[in-house]
């Protein structure tokens, strides 16, 4: 099993890729999908992220299975 | 209650009209609040020709319902129509519509503008503007 990563709008411009998929090892959190998924680029001050699509921070944990997103943000309405 | 996305123009006042006829129950509502937001064609000074509405479908969906929910049990709403467009929008177009009904008008206009300032704030859209120059991500939304 894996970890499914996503890009949305301008951050998937920034990183050059809509997603990504990474082996789930123990103690991940979202900032090592990103450092993983980026070859190290650093995140945006404004960077969202979403685990299994609720809102998240870099700190929370992710496994096996888990969709992991990161997004600018948010421009509706 | 029902909450839509739309990859298709659409016309609110049609949409409010076709919806109070299908789930209206005279008498039941004293108050109806309604929003409709549409695409201008400047921003931040200078013009803009199209854009391209991104989301997240399945969490963009799973917000929105939860975000209906929310809205329909805090104000006690009789009803509620949220509409909301995605992908090509051009100038003069609806993007958004939001009504809802209760029995007294505070709890109308609370909780429409609860629904636009989610939407504004915290649901997964972005926007891509189309300028006679190129193209833009909108990277915040005006104050109000």
């Amino acid at each position: 099993m894996s970890i499914k990563v996503r890009f949305f709008a301008s951050i998937r411009d920034l990183t050059g890729r809509a997603g990504d998929e990474i082996e789930a090892r123990p103690g991940l959190v979202a900032r090592d999908v990103w450092r993983l998924s980026t070859d190290g680029l650093e995140p945006p001050p404004t960077l969202l992220v979403s685990v299994n699509l609720e809102f998240a921070d870099l700190d929370a944990p992710v496994g096996e299975g888990d969709e992991v997103a990161f997004m600018p943000p948010v421009t509706g309405g | 209650m029902r909450v839509e996305l739309r990859q298709q123009p659409y016309d609110p006042w049609a949409e409010l009209s076709a919806h109070e006829r299908a789930h209206a129950v005279p008498g039941r509502s004293g108050a109806a609040a309604v929003f409709t937001g549409s695409m201008r064609d400047r921003n931040e000074g200078v013009t803009v020709t199209g854009m391209f509405l991104e989301h997240y479908p399945e969490m963009t969906e799973r917000h929105l319902r939860g975000l209906a929910q929310e809205a329909m049990s805090r104000w006690q709403l009789d009803d509620l129509l949220l509409l909301h467009r995605v992908g090509e929008v051009l100038p003069g177009q609806t993007i958004v519509l939001v009504a809802v009904w209760s029995a007294h008008r505070a709890a109308a206009f609370e909780a429409c503008r609860f629904l636009l300032e989610d939407l504004k704030h915290k649901t997964p859209f972005w926007k891509r503007e189309t300028l006679e120059d190129g193209e833009r991500w909108v990277e915040y939304n005006t104050p109000g």
